[in-house]
């Protein structure tokens, strides 16, 4: 009974809150400052022309294709290099501190980099994905690996399991929340560095059509770009937090 | 083994004249000084002893987590020389895999076992109902209790049915009553199988009412100082604890044990 009248009071204040939102843009959008903040009609108006002419599905097509596929190439190679950084103390000490110094420079820093070598093409913008994901990863799940419990390594020793059971059976288990919170920080970090590789230069692509539409001054088409990346963001999130719910029940956490 | 004929007289387990240094960044600390006993087979041995002497080394070095300096361990005339699945450990912290539901955690050790699924599924029913935790069988670890979680380890522990069962201050980390439930299940199930236990414990009434034998380790470097043999029958309860032998016993390795205690703080 009292959880179905709290799930009632959550969609009702989820309600709210895009109520109250949308009557702040409504406002905004009327003073002298809508020059700038287009309407949320102009925006849906908008999204509604470049859907008719296709061009939209092109933008967005064109930005999860970079920020995905930079992302699981990321994501292929960040695994095995953390748990080698966690499993070998060598391989560690000489790879972390290259981890660590290429993660403290900003991706706008060396986009231009990397556009000089791979040109305006799909292969520059998805090398600079990677880096960034690749790197935030390693750290994530490194995290992880040299966190697992050694007493669970010895009781794991003691029941037979050989050193690779002890990976597959032990450390990979043991260090999956890792691997899905290394994911979050990853997608994060490829939306982040997409658009910002787009913004540099670009056939197509939402930061491409956001910073066209800012030259002719089509703010509504702006806005919608902004929204569209923010919603890209917030569904590729959920996503693996429904994987993080069904993968790693067994935590234990804090209830909030 | 079952095949061993020659009687007590041939120890199961032999610890002759071990000694562990560790090696830190201030120096060399000498751990065990020439440590030397003699486990039979179906013995309950206890060892006893001021937190920090040692204890858990001597029990590491027996399962084969860590290598005597010098010295020589013996297991069924083999020497010890890395973990194995005939010496299972049960820890003080319960080290089960968060991961895995209760019964998975039982059945663990089992995958590397030669056994058929049925077999498999039939060892492990056998001892989550040794345990009594028929109801969470599907329960992770998070949803039990300390007793339970413990419960759960050495279920775990005797599903891949070690020789030798090494017990790490295994009821440390529990509330006295629950500590006191344990105990008496852990010796109805000596007292049936009789499996080979080398129990760590601060704890002297626990390896009074546990123990045929009661090991009293000196302060570090660690060795030997008196073994207690505990006549006293079985099968013993709660009432044990009032019997007048056994308050006797409980004094007299108190006393050594103190003493040792005292030693320390100087």
């Amino acid at each position: 009974m009292k959880k179905k009248t709290r799930s009632r009071s959550t969609v009702l204040y989820s309600v709210l809150s895009v109520v109250i939102f949308m009557a702040i843009w409504m406002f905004i959008s009327s003073t002298k400052a809508g020059r700038i903040f287009a309407s949320p009609v102009r925006v849906v108006e908008a999204f509604v022309k470049k859907a008719q002419n296709g061009a939209i599905w092109i933008h967005i097509f064109s930005s999860l294709y970079r920020a995905l596929s930079g992302f699981l190439l990321a994501f292929a190679c960040a695994l095995p290099v953390s748990f080698l950084m966690g499993w070998y103390r060598p391989f560690r000490l000489i790879v972390e501190p290259w981890v660590k110094f290429i993660k403290s420079i900003p991706p706008i820093a060396y986009i231009p980099l990397i556009i000089v070598a791979q040109g305006i093409g799909e292969s520059a913008k998805i090398t600079v994905i990677f880096i960034a994901c690749f790197l935030v990863m390693v750290i994530a799940v490194y995290q992880g690996v040299v966190g697992v419990d050694n007493t669970l390594i010895k009781a794991a020793r003691v029941l037979g399991s050989n050193d690779f059971q002890i990976f597959y059976r032990v450390i990979m288990p043991s260090s999956l929340p890792h691997i899905l919170v290394g994911m979050r920080l990853g997608l994060s970090a490829a939306l982040t560095t997409l658009i910002a590789a787009e913004l540099t230069g670009a056939q197509v692509g939402l930061g491409q059509m956001i910073q066209e539409a800012s030259m002719y001054f089509q703010m509504d088409v702006v806005l919608l770009g902004i929204i569209i990346i923010g919603i890209i963001g917030f569904l590729l999130d959920r996503m693996v937090a429904v994987l993080e719910r069904r993968l790693t029940g067994w935590q234990e956490t804090r209830k909030v | 083994m079952a095949g061993n004929t020659q009687g007590i007289t041939n120890a199961m387990v032999k610890i002759k004249n071990v000694k562990k240094i560790y090696e830190t960044s201030r120096g060399n600390v000498a751990a065990l000084d020439g440590v030397s006993l003699d486990i039979q087979k179906n013995e309950f041995v206890c060892l006893v002893g001021p937190s920090g002497c040692g204890k858990s080394t001597l029990l590491n070095i027996l399962a084969g987590l860590e290598q005597v300096t010098e010295g020589e361990v013996l297991v069924n005339e083999q020497p010890v020389t890395g973990p194995s699945s005939d010496r299972g450990i049960v820890f003080q912290q319960y080290a089960l895999f968060p991961w895995l539901t209760v019964e998975k955690n039982i059945a663990y050790g089992l995958r590397n076992k030669k056994l058929t699924p049925q077999e498999r599924n039939d060892i492990t029913d056998h001892y989550i109902a040794m345990v009594g935790l028929d109801e969470f069988r599907k329960s992770y670890p998070k949803e039990l209790s300390g007793g339970m979680k413990q419960r759960v380890a050495i279920a775990r522990a005797y599903a891949v049915n070690p020789m030798l069962l090494l017990l790490d201050e295994p009821f440390g980390a529990l509330d006295a009553q629950t500590r006191s439930q344990l105990q008496a299940e852990l010796l109805t199930t000596w007292e049936k199988e009789h499996k080979t236990c080398f129990f760590i414990t601060h704890d002297v009434e626990e390896a009074v009412l546990l123990a045929q034998r009661v090991v009293i380790m000196s302060n570090r470097p660690a060795k030997i100082k008196k073994i207690v043999e505990i006549d006293i029958p079985h099968p013993r309860t709660q009432a044990t604890r009032m019997e007048s032998q056994f308050v006797e016993l409980k004094n007299e390795i108190w006393s050594e044990v103190y003493i040792e205690y005292l030693a320390q703080k100087k």
